[in-house]
């Protein structure tokens, strides 16, 4: 995979029309790293001139801020927009949600005024422009259902993006009890992914994938990488990861890219 | 001089109902007022819209269709019967009876009539809430925090609902029954479509004992009036006024952004950039986060005030959900606990505050509750009226971790990570890019 970066753009006095906020999930995350090439197959295939941050990418400060330090957040936040604004960046296309809050509702008080697209957005901007098709064959008739992310839904009341996507796909897209902007968190949020949980009755993944199971999909669709982590072993430890694939928005739309 | 007596009674008791009235009024503004300055000024065409909607409108009840229609019916006949408050203020304070009735005619009629009908669906929706609450025992009514004097006070706002209820009609049927009977001081005016079926409980009275019954009813219910007026203050039907300040003041801005602190961005600023932003600038912040309600803002103040205790915001609460000790509403709730107290206290005082070793944290709301919370905005979402129990938290997990340094380890090493290479694992920083590879 060839994926320039601003540095080395810069050097060849080229700039990007938008810059790929990879974020740490999408960068060191095993799983999540599969996301960020997928994202890029369907950039590449649209012909969109775009260049990543590379080692000059930090975290955005979510889950500093979200685990009460606003200190360590600011610091982060201050760096990127510095970083940012050296490279003169007007736009930015994000496949973590978390990011794309961040990145879009907190830098700008910070002084970091940049346009930020969620990549269901700049997916489903695609699609409509006829910059990439789709076959509709490869998850023909499958039955999928779109799992919001609180960071995407109910923070940015984005809910229609994703979903017009997936219906590109020519499957049976069916939607759990809680969804949009009742969707059940998959218990990440708020720097829940980076600790033990509070002494309870069950784990939130276990309860989001209850509801799952009671809707028997094929896929469940997923537009955040920590969701992503969560529901995925939320079906594992219910041993029905043979029949219930979780994937992003993006993995599904390059797998039927035409 | 005698035959005045009711009228000055009446003016009395409503010099006091009013009184009091202004009085927790002003102890509940003074209370707000202890919150910090937030500016929530701006966009006030938008805000109007909002009240109006969410408010005046009750839309955000639809979500629960059987609530909602409940609930409107106690609204809207709430609304409505208390035009008959200025009449019976007038009849009370002149001496007069019905004194509407003469201007208005038959649209009189229309109007009791009206009220009528609206008092028994007003009953009937009382009932089946009682009955939802105590009988089908709807979970959300049932958690922890609903234990004691909150079950007690949803219960008595119902019985206080009814009790009026019954006293409006039973008036009406008494009144009636001496208005056929032509008795001097009853004329003929209104339309009893309801007050009818209770004929047959009074139709064995001589005259007089109805007059007395009237008279009674009459009374019971403009001094039941005055009494629940004056229980709202200490009860969650505050709500019925603080609804429409609450949605009017609410965050206008996506749920996913969460405030930044300038004096922190000063500071920030300084320790990043130290040729461009010089240190005379900005003071260190004195406290940072909240830990008593003396630092929440006061829309948060106002938020507690405001809450009915519904539990909606609970019941969607994922932590609540799985069994987790934290429920949104006891936040706000404890937060309404400590503020009266703290009230109390500055009353106690000639208007300062003497610390009782008490605080919001730690004695009303225990960190386990704090670091629960998914910051998942379900229960901003969920509430009918915008209160925002997130923010409580967000700023109480800011006094733990910057001022008290007590995040929990596996937060700190996550920090720590972040600190060293810029991600929140101990991944180096070189290795950005190896997504690249395979």
């Amino acid at each position: 995979m060839n994926v320039p970066t601003l540095a080395q753009l810069q050097s060849e006095g080229k700039s990007p029309e938008v810059v790929f906020w990879v974020g740490c999930a999408g960068s060191f995350d095993d799983r999540a790293k599969r996301i960020t090439r997928a994202f890029v197959e369907i950039l590449q295939r649209a012909s969109i001139s775009f260049a990543v941050l590379g080692q000059e990418e930090q975290c955005s400060g979510d889950p500093a801020k979200r685990a009460g330090n606003e200190f360590l957040f600011q610091m982060q936040a201050l760096q990127n927009i510095a970083t940012l604004h050296a490279y003169k960046v007007t736009q930015i296309v994000t496949a973590c949600p978390h990011c794309f809050n961040t990145l879009k509702n907190e830098y700008p008080e910070l002084g970091g005024h940049f346009q930020v697209m969620h990549h269901t957005q700049f997916i489903k901007t695609l699609l409509k422009e006829g910059k990439i098709t789709v076959r509709g064959g490869a998850f023909k008739g499958k039955r999928i259902t779109f799992h919001d992310p609180c960071y995407l839904g109910r923070a940015n009341q984005i809910y229609e993006a994703p979903r017009e996507v997936l219906q590109k796909l020519d499957s049976d897209l069916v939607e759990m009890k809680s969804c949009k902007s009742k969707g059940l968190c998959c218990g990440a949020g708020g720097a829940q992914m980076f600790k033990e949980s509070e002494k309870g009755t069950h784990e939130i993944n276990e309860a989001r994938t209850l509801q799952i199971e009671e809707l028997n999909p094929d896929i469940v669709a997923a537009g955040c990488p920590f969701c992503n982590t969560m529901l995925t072993d939320g079906i594992k430890a219910k041993q029905k990861e043979e029949q219930i694939q979780v994937l992003d928005v993006a993995e599904l739309i390059a797998k039927d890219l035409d | 001089m005698m035959a005045y007596l009711p009228n000055v009674i009446f003016l009395l008791l409503l010099g006091f109902c009013v009184g009091l009235f202004v009085r927790n009024c002003k102890r509940i503004l003074h209370s707000i007022r202890l919150g910090k300055p937030i500016d929530r000024s701006t966009d006030s065409k938008q805000r109007w819209k909002n009240m109006l909607r969410v408010a005046f409108g009750q839309q955000k009840m639809a979500a629960r269709p059987v609530a909602a229609i409940l609930h409107g019916i106690v609204y809207v006949g709430f609304i409505l019967i208390n035009i008959e408050l200025l009449e019976i203020c007038i009849d009370g304070i002149t001496g007069s009876h019905r004194s509407f009735a003469p201007y208005l005619g038959s649209f009189y009629s229309f109007l009791i009539g009206s009220f009528e009908v609206l008092a028994f669906l007003v009953l009937l929706a009382v009932i089946l809430f009682w009955i939802r609450r105590n009988i089908i025992r709807i979970q959300r009514f049932w958690s922890a925090e609903m234990k004691g004097w909150p079950k007690r006070d949803a219960d008595l706002i119902l019985y206080f609902e009814m009790l009026l209820m019954l006293l409006f009609l039973s008036m009406n049927a008494t009144d009636s029954l001496l208005q056929a009977q032509g008795y001097p001081g009853y004329m003929q005016a209104g339309f009893f479509p309801i007050s009818d079926y209770l004929y047959p409980l009074y139709a064995g009275f001589e005259v007089e004992q109805l007059v007395i019954l009237e008279r009674s009813f009459w009374w019971l219910h403009s001094i039941g009036i005055g009494v629940f007026l004056n229980y709202l203050y200490y009860s969650k039907h505050l709500h019925i006024i603080l609804a429409f300040p609450n949605t009017y003041f609410a965050n206008l801005e996506a749920k996913g952004k969460f405030g930044v602190n300038p004096q922190i961005k000063n500071e920030v600023q300084q320790m990043l950039f130290p040729e461009t932003h010089s240190s005379t600038s900005s003071a260190v912040p004195e406290k940072f986060g909240a830990s008593d309600v003396f630092d929440l803002n006061w829309v948060q103040l106002m938020n507690a005030y405001s809450c009915s205790e519904c539990g909606r915001c609970t019941s969607v609460c994922p932590a609540h959900i799985t069994g987790k000790k934290l429920s949104p509403r006891k936040i706000m709730m404890d937060t309404r606990d400590r503020l009266e107290e703290v009230g109390q206290n500055i009353r106690k005082h000639n208007g300062e505050f003497k610390s009782d070793q008490k605080e919001l944290l730690h004695n009303y709301i225990s960190t386990e509750e704090i670091w629960a919370c998914t910051t998942c905005n379900a229960c901003v979402d969920a509430c009918p009226i915008e209160i925002d129990p997130l923010s409580i938290i967000m700023e109480m997990r800011q006094y733990l971790t910057m001022e008290k340094s007590e995040a929990p380890n596996e937060l700190n090493a996550m920090m720590s990570n972040l600190e060293n290479n810029g991600a929140p694992w101990p991944f180096s920083n070189q290795d950005r890019l190896e997504w690249i590879k395979n």
